[in-house]
């Protein structure tokens, strides 16, 4: 990599040693991922915020490094593994309360925005089109690159902080104009599609392609589907955007038979203990929608909601939640469905969810069946 | 021998070789060093204070605060050589301070198990 006099000395620590661990950070993984050179980036979004996903080490690594370490961009950062305002209802382990609290510190203290959100681009202002940023949660990344206008990679845990630092990124992949233009086109087959139905596509389309991916047939998205494909590309591959229409190169179809076995991978179970709805978490609209979803009705058994702390004023002024709490629905804000610990295997045997994310992450990290449906049907069967 | 710089350093000592890819997170014991994971054919070695040559690292990303864990506990690998360079490792070296290379294919066949080498991780050289 071709570095300027000023990043070099940073490497070599002429600036301390917190930046040379940042810039070694950067060209390792900018020789890793064959970059020339580190471009400027604007905002820097970092995942590796819940106890759960970073453990003991993870925590002491960023205690030590938050002693003298300062962002230099605006930095927002993921969900956390619970709600500190309502922890005290649930029963968790005190440990796991104090280590959470030690790595929401550090990041705070390094000068983090506190969003604890994975939805950063339904509750900042975008930048203009074309913004480079290091966005690490895989929807957030996905969702910047195909409708936010915005410039990043699907940026890992480390990458991200390391931009958050430096406000550098090396200059690779989807910072690419040619690594941009998707080669394979996914056609959308499947008739009436929902929220779920999108995410399924999202999931599909994330195994099958490369960094970029053309998607045709798709139209008039809402903004639940929208979340919904983002998140579901995010989870099962390195797929880190998608385009609207025909592509040159390869096309594939996804119709009702390749739904129907994603469907058979994600769903594990005909019924479920509790609902989670939020991965990624509601935005405003999403639960404004649901509030008037649920009208005159109330669910059957226990629905978590997790959202950012963000819109928590204006879902109380405008009625929103107290209309949810009503029909049964219990609010959680600053954690989300995915590797969330208030989610017990002790406690339930399966969940009901309509999030491709959340089902992938509910099997896999919290070890429980998912009962996978879309929202609407979760409105019908699950509550009276 | 040539190779490819990904974390800058120096360092002088004797080769471990493993043959299969290593998953820092699962296969080690952070707080000992000692290769944990059965199924590996470093199983029950203790990977400090050696130069540590693997094809590649696999598994969580998370693997890269195990590699950091690895040099706060004294038992990291003095440098690491592999075959591919993965995120995971190379994040894990970078905050770590612990160099890394990439070797091609015939140089990297060609290190053997309790060689001493010298590896010049700013030029990129191994003698």
């Amino acid at each position: 990599m071709e570095l300027t006099k000023e990043e070099e000395d940073a490497l070599d620590g002429k600036q301390g040693e917190t930046l040379a661990l940042a810039y070694r950070t950067l060209v390792a993984i900018g020789e890793a991922s064959g970059s020339d050179r580190l471009i400027p980036i604007e905002w820097a979004h970092l995942s590796g915020v819940n106890y759960n996903t970073i453990g003991d080490a993870g925590k002491d690594f960023l205690s030590n490094l938050s002693r003298d370490a300062k962002f230099k961009v605006k930095t927002t950062v993921n969900p956390m593994g619970f709600d500190f305002d309502s922890v005290s209802r649930y029963n968790l382990d005190d440990k796991f309360i104090e280590n959470q609290r030690s790595i929401k510190n550090s990041y705070e203290k390094m000068g983090a925005i506190p969003s604890y959100s994975c939805i950063p681009y339904e509750i900042f202002d975008v930048p203009k089109q074309g913004t480079h940023v290091s966005f690490a949660e895989s929807n957030a990344a996905i969702y910047a690159n195909s409708f936010s206008g915005l410039v990043t990679n699907k940026e890992g845990a480390f990458s991200a902080l390391a931009s958050a630092l430096t406000g550098k990124s090396p200059c690779s992949d989807l910072r690419d104009d040619e690594v941009r233009k998707p080669n394979l086109t996914i056609r959308m087959k499947v008739e009436s599609p929902n929220e779920l139905t999108y995410g399924m596509l999202g999931y599909f389309a994330g195994k099958v392609a490369g960094s970029s991916v053309a998607l045709s047939g798709v139209n008039d998205l809402d903004r639940r589907s929208c979340k919904s494909l983002c998140a579901g590309m995010g989870t099962s591959g390195a797929c880190g955007m998608f385009t609207f229409g025909e592509a040159e190169g390869e096309k594939m179809d996804f119709d009702k038979k390749e739904m129907q076995k994603i469907h058979d991978e994600l769903n594990t179970s005909e019924s479920g203990d509790l609902i989670t709805l939020g991965s990624p978490q509601l935005g405003l609209e999403e639960v404004g929608d649901l509030a008037a979803m649920l009208k005159g009705r109330s669910f059957k058994k226990r629905c978590m909601i997790f959202c950012p702390s963000a819109i928590k004023g204006q879902i109380r002024d405008l009625g929103y939640r107290k209309e949810i709490e009503h029909a049964g629905g219990e609010f959680l804000f600053d954690c989300c469905t995915c590797l969330s610990p208030l989610v017990d295997n002790k406690e339930v045997d399966s969940v009901v969810t309509n999030s491709v994310k959340g089902a992938y992450y509910l099997r896999t990290s919290n070890k429980v069946d998912v009962n996978l449906k879309s929202l609407g049907r979760i409105v019908e069967e699950e509550t009276k | 021998m040539n190779v490819k710089v990904i974390v800058r350093g120096n360092a002088k000592g004797s080769l471990l070789v493993a043959k299969n890819p290593l998953n820092f997170l699962g296969g080690i014991d952070k707080k000992t060093g000692m290769v944990h994971d059965k199924n590996h054919d470093l199983f029950g070695k203790f990977i400090g204070d050696k130069i540590l040559v693997f094809p590649f690292g696999i598994g969580s990303s998370v693997g890269a605060y195990t590699i950091y864990s690895l040099k706060y506990n004294h038992c990291a690998p003095l440098a690491m050589i592999c075959l591919k360079a993965d995120l995971t490792t190379a994040s894990g070296c970078a905050i770590s301070n612990i160099p890394l290379v990439v070797a091609n294919k015939n140089d990297y066949d060609s290190l053997q198990e309790d060689r001493k080498i010298v590896l010049d991780a700013i030029e990129g050289k191994i003698s």
